[in-house]
């Protein structure tokens, strides 16, 4: 209600302000009859597309969000929309050599990003591979649990969203509630996303998830520090994806699960700048990208540094 | 003018009223709706946690009933070229039950893709203006154009049709928006096609061969149900349907049914001969893969279904015999609903990206939805022939004593 408050003293295109006044009363007429729904319901209802928010709006949104979840989660949350870093072009790179297979990435992830731990939700999943079969998707299982990793004559593959030059995913989203952001990160507004899961099918990596429910955590291991883009809590119904801690990397942080692993197989950096960790391993190691076939250039790459 | 319009709709008023076979249909969907209305509750509350849907399987009934349903849709364009092309009087006739067959199967298709979203409420996202549709980019926004302009063109084709017999004037007036029903028919199997097809995630749909099985195998059983459909609506509301337009229909479907084998054939060959990785969900439907064969038997009894069809519709004496005929196009429609539904939907996730396995079946939520939904598409498809056949008889004119 607020936000349209502010909308009457700027120039907007009339139809659009018109449909969301109708839509306000509609939604108002609702909330009468069904009395379950708040004015911030609405407000948030009528919400714009992240990228068409100005300032004040995005501000308002923030603002209802940080309620709603100090409401649930009886904790207070920073809600950042930081911007892309200028001349800034992520890149991540795996050595596969080293991976152990400990899954610690795949837990670490989890309590940054706010995953859903009922339905259960991992933005990584590790591949165990036989290493007579080499990197092949198809022989590789996922479902591994013995006492001590590395398993003998096995090699792990960690898959997450492998940020795509060319994503398939944001290509198809219908209301472009999914894009690739300027520093190379693919985003999805959760407050946007219809819930249609086309960019499930389309994606070639499984790296979308789908909150089945509405996400459960426990509140002493929820993670406030959030972007809206990223690690913020979602709701159920829309998709979900690794950002590359987008609430850290614009910060210049480094991801979480680069943080977390304890052999030092996860290189994170900028594209642009030589010198970079990424880059480096680019240039003196051999790397290769995961379904290279499809043309979607993933900004990730694999490489095995030795044994 | 307001006049006819208030004349016109004397025949809205007789809608409602029917015997006791009629009051029991409509209470018997109505009955089902609710359970449906039931079921989608659940699962508004709940997510989609209710359903069978996964990660691994992102779609499932509902977008398998989706696809099916727009091939059904196509009934009508098998009507009209005959009708409006080739002025075959006897489907003439009858082609406006083609036209609410398009409508009702629409109104099915937009209610499935509907159900299917974790946030219909955001639904006005699509539109332009004050949303930020992908348009042309994605698909999806392509199938919102064409299956609406598709229900557009019937229902318009159809009211205005109606309203000139009734007034008893000519209605070629309209010709060019029938012809241009013939297309759109062509184009919303295409567009759904394409939205299978262009995914590179996924071996299964991304063939050429997809569009060109979609339009064969949608003109099997739009058809067959059209044939169903027609005696049972002869045996009831005993108008006059002549046997010529059935045996026509008839004849239609037994080319596409020889085509929609051919190219099942093209895909078995080339996936088989050459082996690849790409075979693994066309194994996984007809033989199971790695010990998962949930779809094995469905498969094998579709292949049966269709075969058996094929038969009955080429051989001139089971195609020219009532009873055989009904088998067959139950035998056509059961077996394409299988193979463009379920058993289109869910191989192309199996197995998923990274090589996982997991086994769909529908949940009792999404049979009830579903079920729901098909009960909706009965019932506006019943109202439209109640609203049209007194005025199709001949009964109901502007100048008719009434």
């Amino acid at each position: 209600m607020e936000i349209e408050n502010k909308n009457k003293t700027r120039e907007k295109k009339i139809g659009r302000r018109d449909f969301l006044k109708t839509m306000t009363v509609a939604a108002s007429a609702a909330a009468v009859g069904g009395c379950s729904v708040s004015s911030s319901d609405i407000a948030e209802f009528i919400q714009k597309h992240f990228t068409e928010m100005d300032k004040d709006e995005l501000k308002a949104a923030i603002k209802r969000l940080e309620e709603k979840y100090k409401k649930k989660y009886g904790k207070e949350f920073t809600i950042k929309g930081t911007a892309p870093i200028d001349k800034t072009f992520f890149g991540y790179a795996l050595d596969l050599s080293r991976c152990i297979g400990c899954r610690r990435c795949v837990y670490g992830c989890v309590s940054e990003n706010n995953q859903s731990r009922d339905p259960q939700i991992h933005w990584i999943t590790v591949l165990k591979m036989e290493k007579t079969k080499g990197v092949n998707l198809e022989e590789s299982t996922r479902y591994y649990d013995p006492e001590k990793v590395p398993e003998k004559g096995f090699f792990y593959m960690p898959v997450q969203c492998q940020q795509c030059e060319r994503p398939p995913c944001t290509k198809v989203c219908p209301v472009q509630a999914t894009w690739k952001e300027p520093d190379g990160i693919v985003v999805v507004d959760y407050n946007w996303c219809i819930g249609c899961r086309y960019c499930m099918a389309a994606c070639p990596y499984g790296a979308r998830h789908f909150n089945l429910a509405e996400p459960s955590i426990p509140n002493e291991e929820i993670n406030t520090n959030t972007h809206y883009l990223g690690n913020r809590p979602r709701p159920k119904g829309v998709v979900e994806k690794c950002t590359f801690c987008i609430q850290r990397t614009r910060e210049g942080r480094y991801p979480a699960c680069v943080e977390v692993c304890p052999v030092g197989a996860r290189k994170f950096g900028n594209l642009l700048d030589p010198e970079s960790e990424v880059r480096l391993c680019i240039e003196y190691k051999r790397v290769f990208r995961l379904k290279e076939d499809l043309n979607t250039r993933p900004q990730f790459f694999y490489f095995f540094s030795g044994v | 003018m307001r006049n006819k319009i208030k004349n016109f709709m004397v025949v809205v008023k007789d809608v409602p009223k029917g015997g006791p076979l009629f009051y029991g249909w409509v209470g018997f969907l109505l009955l089902i709706i609710a359970l449906g209305v039931y079921a989608y509750s659940l699962q508004m509350r709940n997510g989609f946690i209710v359903t069978a849907v996964r990660d691994h399987v992102s779609w499932g009934f509902y977008i398998s009933n989706f696809t099916f349903l727009v091939g059904v849709a196509a009934a009508a364009v098998l009507l009209i070229v005959p009708a409006y092309v080739y002025h075959f009087q006897p489907i003439k006739e009858i082609v406006f039950m083609g036209e609410t067959m398009a409508i009702s199967a629409i109104t099915m298709c937009i209610m499935f893709v509907t159900a299917d979203l974790g946030h219909p409420e955001r639904i006005w996202h699509l539109l332009p203006g004050p949303g930020k549709p992908n348009f042309p980019g994605s698909l999806l926004t392509w199938d919102v154009l064409v299956l609406n302009g598709y229900l557009i063109v019937n229902a318009t084709v159809f009211f205005y049709i109606l309203y000139k017999i009734y007034e008893g004037k000519d209605y070629h007036k309209i010709m060019p928006l029938i012809i241009l029903s013939i297309p759109l028919a062509v184009s919303i199997h295409t567009v759904t096609a394409f939205l299978y097809n262009g995914l590179v995630a996924r071996p299964f749909w991304n063939a050429s061969i997809l569009a060109p099985r979609f339009l064969a195998s949608a003109f099997c059983s739009g058809p067959a149900l059209m044939i169903l459909v027609i005696q049972i609506v002869r045996k009831v509301t005993k108008v006059d349907i002549n046997n010529d337009a059935i045996f026509k229909i008839a004849e239609l479907i037994a080319y596409t049914i020889g085509i929609n084998i051919f190219l099942l054939g093209c895909e078995i060959y080339k996936e088989f001969y050459s082996g690849s990785i790409h075979l693994a969900p066309l194994k996984y439907m007809y033989f199971g893969l790695h010990g998962h064969n949930a779809l094995v038997p469905w498969m094998w009894a579709s292949f049966a279904l269709n075969i058996a069809a094929f038969a009955i519709f080429i051989i001139p004496k089971f195609r020219d015999n009532i009873n055989t005929l009904s088998a067959g196009c139950v035998f056509i429609f059961v077996g394409v609903y299988i193979e463009k539904g379920v058993g289109l939907v869910i191989p192309g996730f199996i197995p998923e990206t990274l090589g996982d396995i997991y086994e769909y079946m529908p949940s009792k939520v999404e049979i009830m939805v579903a079920l729901g939904i098909w009960a909706v598409g009965a019932l506006v498809y019943t109202i439209l022939l109640k609203f049209a056949l007194p005025v199709y008889k001949g009964n109901l004119r502007l100048n008719s004593p009434k």
